[in-house]
């Protein structure tokens, strides 16, 4: 097959590929074991494959198993839809910062688009993006890699049960905050970013302390965007 | 078994809460405009939560997290490269709580 017709798509989409393949190792060992946590939590190998192929959220994934019981009839629906949407409304910032890679008529393209966004492959686009690489191809393309990498390692961890061990004996738990921690160095551009960053690292940690679940992401977030607004604003940039 | 319906429409309506969220971020960005106090409030959200993500596992963690993450930075600044700032950073942690726990 000839890729001349589109080779302003397979490109981008090859590097976001290549570019989310260190954060997608740590992808494959939480998926296991998700999986391995599912079949005791009594989760099915069949809605394995619907949570993980439709719903495509690690953490909410994480949390439905707390939820999950092996009765149908005693199963908490709104609890659990309630649940993934409070500890998924951190995307509502994250998608937000993709604004730049589609085009005002490209929103319909751009909201399915969304559908394969997680935190990780969000974070290498970002620092693609702040480098004039990151494109919608490129998101896309680390985004189907982390899709189909949860998607089989959550299959794999339910099938083989509990052989495997926990990724934090591996210091693979780390590999997330290695890649945000290199991602925010990277996106230094000045004193600028002094306020926004330490306000959001503050509102991060109490929020964490007083508030379980993945909270802190959203308010730090939004506390620490927010104190960097008012500041340009103050200092009269932008 | 298979499944349940009563799974089925748990697993559909939390497949679709989540999409829709993370579709909203971007249409809801799409209706701000694009100078102003909204511009700069987009242009400091990607920072604001990349420090979220990080500060609490950091502090909250023991000194292995500390130690890896001064790791990840040095090599980072060094190499200017993610993989190996990434590979550093989990070695070190890796090592370090060994260490710790020894």
């Amino acid at each position: 097959m000839s890729d001349a017709a589109t080779p302003r798509f397979s490109d981008p989409f090859f590097a976001g590929a290549r570019a989310c393949i260190p954060v997608v190792i740590s992808v494959a060992a939480y998926g296991v074991v998700w999986g391995v946590l599912a079949r005791g939590a009594g989760v099915s190998l069949l809605e394995v494959i619907m949570m993980s192929g439709l719903v495509f959220a690690g953490s909410a994934q994480f949390v439905a198993l707390d939820l999950w019981t092996t009765t149908p009839a005693t199963l908490p629906i709104g609890p659990l839809i309630l649940a993934a949407l409070i500890i998924n409304l951190r995307y509502l910032l994250l998608t937000a910062t993709l604004r730049p890679l589609f085009r005002p008529g490209q929103q319909v393209k751009g909201a399915l688009t969304m559908f394969i966004v997680s935190d990780e492959t969000w974070a290498i686009t970002l620092g693609a993006m702040a480098k004039g690489r990151g494109t919608a191809a490129f998101l896309l393309g680390g985004g189907v890699l982390a899709y189909t990498t949860w998607l089989a390692t959550t299959v794999i961890g339910h099938t083989l049960g509990s052989a495997i061990d926990d990724p934090r004996s591996y210091g693979l738990d780390f590999a997330f905050t290695a890649t945000f921690l290199v991602l925010l160095l990277g996106m230094w551009k000045g004193k600028g970013d002094v306020i926004p960053w330490l306000v959001a690292a503050l509102a991060a940690i109490v929020t964490a302390k007083m508030i379980p679940g993945s909270w802190y992401i959203l308010i730090g977030g939004m506390v620490g965007s927010l104190a960097g607004a008012i500041a340009d604003k103050v200092r009269h940039v932008d | 078994m298979w499944t349940s319906p009563e799974a089925v429409i748990a697993i559909l309506g939390m497949a679709l809460v989540t999409f829709v969220i993370k579709a909203g971020g971007l249409l809801l960005a799409n209706r701000l405009p694009q100078h102003g106090f909204a511009a700069a409030w987009l242009k400091h959200i990607p920072g604001a939560v990349l420090a979220s993500l990080v500060a609490p596992a950091l502090v909250t963690g023991s000194a292995a997290e500390v130690i890896a993450a001064a790791v990840t930075t040095l090599v980072y600044v060094t190499t200017r490269s993610l993989f190996p700032a990434m590979a550093g950073g989990v070695l070190a942690v890796y090592l370090a709580r060994l260490w710790l726990a020894a």
